[in-house]
């Protein structure tokens, strides 16, 4: 692959934690296997048709590999998310999303906090997020709003479309304008390669605004090769075409590549243990100090309660519902048991007629 | 009874022309096809129908600007029209349902379809009970339902087996793998051959159906309809040139995907099976099998009614 001049990184052995999430089937998996060029994660298996209509929770699990890019070692973390979107309601699969970024927060707060610190502390603070659009065509799904908007304070979240080769070239611009469009609207705080005109040097605002013009990265993935012209190349293979991977023309992919585990992977860093981090450290240990003061609303805590508040008023309806079905219960329990006093009425008068016959006729 | 023996008349009577009549009166009355799609938007459903027809007959309802809010539930949207072809009349009722399966909680969101499917059976039936009734109903039951799956390549969602199962209760379910493009031909036998599984374990009933009455042909005819389902298709109502033809495709940096091409996708099965094949067959069986169980059903509950409420005086 040629190597493209980049500005080089001083550190060596650099650790990088990548999340991917996605729904099912937009081709996250594929994605860090030919990211990775190696089978680091696994597909989805799913031999029996009996667990097709099983709803799993999500299951964030991360693998680790060692990655060489242009001369730099790079411990590469990836983060899964397998499961998420596959529900039928899949608010439960935010939260954990969510709660694991926290979680990696938390950890690296409560390592700073100690006395006696560990020297060998791993941290696992996410770097970078990759959020798989579906190529549906139109704009963003309520779905994807939702999340980038509750993920983007805390964590660089990058949009990618998934499975890009199932839009036309005319169609993909237009669908990359209107994810845009709507990230613009909904006002999602996304990674968009910043830049300073005034600091940044010439080379380096270039670089950003073509990359902040490719969002979001038109992505396809493969794990066969085939041969081209003599050489093995990463493709798929369809009956009226082979789409190219790493063909520019194809596919961002090599462009996204390069940018995150090269250029900017520095940059991502920095901005999430700088700002990200500082900024939860500051809510979460100002939240401490005024335990009962809720100031400072998170964006997130917003969507969560009106969300909260929807889910509150269903609930009252069921409330009401269920009582309508308890009345109705109680009337038809105190009809039957009017009818039963009623027949125990007669009975014991049957009773005593028959008691008095036997009296009156004495044998 | 037993079944009177068939005699040939000694000279020519003519009665033979009775189809003639028939199929005049029918052209004059024309026939009457209501279909429903039902999928995540983004599908290519309004594609695929106006591909089906050959002519634009309802526009895509995606959200194609950003300031266009979201769809907070599954709305049913029906368009009419008639299609003229060879003097055969056609009256096509199309229902949409946009929104269906787009938000984060997606619980119920198939409520509002199954209702509308059963709504048009229960107008139907009133029509039918009413003592001074049409000559002609207006038969507005649906007859086909076409069920969008995403070209995950995996599997079944929890969402699609639950929603195709109360579907196939109520209505013909012609299930279809949509954007089939994005998958490789290997991916998507793969991907056939695990709904198919998956069909068959949680006893979804599809449509085609087999009854006693089919002769050897038309069992084969449906068997070989088995082997195909879910259609892979791709639609477009874009034209491009292929050897010098004009066919409706998709063009790419990397080639040319031909719809009506039955190596690239399963379009043409689709079209063919739906208006070629069975299309009367789609009808009748929506009136002698859902209705007929709707129909059953609703007249016992109604006599239950009425039995009751002597009792209760």
């Amino acid at each position: 692959m040629p190597i493209t001049p980049r500005r080089r990184n001083k550190v060596k052995g650099v650790q990088f934690t990548i999340m991917v999430v996605g729904a099912s089937g937009t081709g996250r998996t594929t994605f860090v296997n030919t990211l990775c060029e190696s089978d680091v994660l696994s597909h989805k298996v799913c031999d029996s048709p009996e667990t097709a209509h099983v709803e799993e929770g999500i299951k964030i699990k991360p693998a680790n590999v060692e990655l060489e890019e242009d001369g730099l070692r790079i411990a590469l973390t990836i983060v899964d998310t397998p499961g998420f979107g596959e529900n039928i309601d899949n608010e439960h699969a935010f939260q954990e999303i969510m709660s694991y970024l926290e979680r990696q927060y938390d950890d690296i707060l409560a390592e700073q906090s100690r006395i006696k610190r560990n020297p060998r502390f791993r941290d696992n603070r996410v770097h970078a997020l990759l959020y798989f659009i579906t190529p549906t065509g139109h704009a963003l799904r309520e779905i994807d709003i939702e999340l980038m908007r509750r993920l983007a304070p805390r964590v660089n979240v990058i949009p990618v479309i998934g499975k890009a080769d199932s839009l036309t070239p005319r169609e993909l611009k237009a669908f990359k304008k209107r994810v845009m469009e709507d990230i613009d609207h909904y006002d999602i705080p996304i990674y968009n390669f910043p830049y300073d005109v005034e600091e940044d040097d010439e080379e380096s605002i270039q670089d950003n605004m073509e990359l902040r013009a490719m969002l979001p990265f038109a992505i396809v993935g493969s794990e066969e090769e085939i041969e081209i012209d003599g050489q093995l190349v990463r493709a798929r293979i369809y009956p009226w075409g082979v789409v190219e991977v790493d063909n520019p023309d194809h596919s961002d992919f090599v462009r996204l590549r390069a940018a995150i585990l090269g250029s900017h992977l520095g940059d991502l860093k920095s901005l999430t243990e700088d700002v990200l981090y500082e900024t939860y450290r500051t809510e979460k240990l100002s939240r401490s100090v005024h335990s009962d003061i809720r100031d400072s609303q998170i964006l997130p805590e917003e969507m969560a309660t009106q969300s909260v508040r929807i889910k509150e008023e269903q609930l009252r309806r069921e409330e009401e519902k269920l009582r309508e079905v308890e009345l109705r219960m109680q009337r038809e329990i105190n009809e039957k048991k009017q009818e039963l006093m009623a027949k125990e009425m007669t009975l014991r008068n049957l009773e005593s007629r028959l008691a008095s016959q036997n009296q009156n006729s004495p044998y | 009874m037993s079944v009177p023996e068939e005699i040939r008349a000694d000279s020519y009577v003519g009665f033979d022309s009775i189809t003639q009549q028939i199929e005049h009166k029918l052209l004059k009355r024309g026939f009457q096809f209501n279909v429903i799609v039902v999928g995540q938007t983004g599908l290519g459903k309004s594609t695929l129908i106006n591909t089906i027809f050959a002519s634009h007959l309802i526009d895509s309802k995606g959200r194609f600007s950003a300031d266009e809010p979201v769809r907070q539930t599954t709305e049913i949207q029906a368009v009419s029209h008639v299609i003229v072809e060879n003097g055969v009349k056609l009256r096509l009722n199309i229902v949409d349902t946009p929104g269906y399966g787009d938000q984060v909680n997606n619980e119920n969101c198939w409520d509002p379809i199954i209702k509308y499917i059963k709504d048009q059976h229960s107008a139907y039936l009133r029509k039918e009970l009413t003592a001074m009734r049409d000559r002609y109903i207006q038969d507005t039951r649906i007859h086909c339902c076409l069920y969008f799956i995403n070209p995950t390549g995996h599997s079944l969602r929890p969402i699609d087996v639950i929603v195709m199962k109360k579907l196939s209760e109520v209505v013909n379910v012609v299930p279809v793998i949509a954007k089939s493009d994005s998958l490789t031909m290997e991916e998507r036998e793969r991907f056939k051959a695990k709904i198919r599984e998956e069909l068959v374990y949680n006893s979804i009933r599809l449509y085609p159906f087999d009854t006693d009455e089919d002769e050897e042909e038309e069992v084969q005819l449906n068997e070989q309809i088995r082997t195909i389902v879910p259609f892979a298709i791709v639609g477009s109502e874009n034209n491009v040139i292929i050897d010098g033809r004009s066919v409706r495709g998709r063009k790419n940096r990397w080639g040319v995907v031909n719809v009506e091409d039955e190596t690239h996708c399963e379009f043409m099965h689709l079209r063919n099976f739906l208006t070629r094949t069975h299309l009367q067959d789609l009808i009748e069986t929506t009136a002698q099998i859902h209705y007929e169980a709707f129909r059953s059903k609703q007249l016992l509950a109604l006599k239950e009614g009425v039995n009751q409420r002597p009792q209760q005086q």
